[in-house]
């Protein structure tokens, strides 16, 4: 008996979750095969077009590459690279830096917004 | 204890130069009062700040390396704070970071050697031989 009281239950739960997603699917969908793509594909290659074929170059940690293990908030020039025009951190997703590398970026990167090397936020220039 | 730090200060733009000598005098005096040893003073120059300090645009940017304990550190950011053409500073130990950055160009170094000793050693091991022998 307590099993047939057991299996209605999730029928009827599971029919509320599944609307939720075909309301929310849209909303998802959005941002993510929208402008993003378009507007940021910088280091990504270019943007979709048409169909599933797309070539996106690998990104590749520029700390890496080039030897660089001395990320310093002192030289706010490179720092600069990874900081977008609002002045926030770029995410690594979107530079291809690796973590450890990021890491410390980003502390350096704190570092030199406290001493004024780079802006909080809103850069004037 | 000895560690280094790295203390970055910006003065106000209008400062005098006199003036600035007697700071930074001031402040190796009080180093070394406190048992520490400065290292190197570097005038940055004028730099143009990323945001507004004290309604203050630009500043003379000062970067002074210092070994020595936490007492140091704790003498010379108290006196920056009473100073008053002082408008920032940041200490950062630069110690460790040094320390890790000379085991990673020790590594590569060593990794260097392994490709090219064999070359180079063989090379000056046969021209000895035939002048000891």
């Amino acid at each position: 008996m307590s099993e047939e009281t057991k299996t209605p239950a999730p029928a009827v739960e599971g029919s509320a979750p599944s609307e939720r997603p075909r309301s929310d699917g849209p909303r998802h969908d959005g941002p993510r095969s929208g402008p993003r793509f378009g507007s940021r594909s910088g280091p990504g290659g270019p943007p979709r077009e048409g169909g599933r074929k797309f070539f996106r170059r690998k990104k590749v940690c520029k700390f890496c590459v080039e030897k660089i293990e001395n990320i310093n908030y002192k030289d706010y020039r490179m720092l600069g690279q990874f900081v977008a025009e609002s002045g926030k951190i770029v995410p690594r997703r979107l530079t291809g830096v690796c973590t450890p590398h990021q890491r410390r970026l980003s502390t350096a990167i704190k570092q030199a917004r406290n001493i004024a090397l780079l802006p909080f936020a809103g850069a004037s220039r | 204890m000895n560690r280094t730090y790295e203390l970055m200060f910006i003065v106000r733009p209008d400062m005098l130069d006199d003036d600035l000598d007697k700071l930074i005098s001031t402040l190796e005096s009080a180093v070394t009062t406190a048992g520490g040893a400065v290292k190197s003073i570097e005038r940055m120059g004028k730099r143009r700040l990323a945001y507004a300090v004290r309604r203050f645009h630009d500043g003379i940017y000062i970067l002074l390396t210092v070994e020595g304990g936490g007492a140091v550190v704790h003498e010379l950011e108290r006196r920056l704070r009473v100073t008053e053409p002082v408008i920032k500073f940041l200490t950062v130990r630069i110690d460790e970071e040094q320390k890790r950055l000379d085991k990673i160009k020790q590594l590569r170094e060593s990794r260097k050697k392994v490709s090219t000793a064999p070359a180079a050693e063989a090379a000056p091991a046969a021209s000895e031989t035939p002048a000891t022998a």
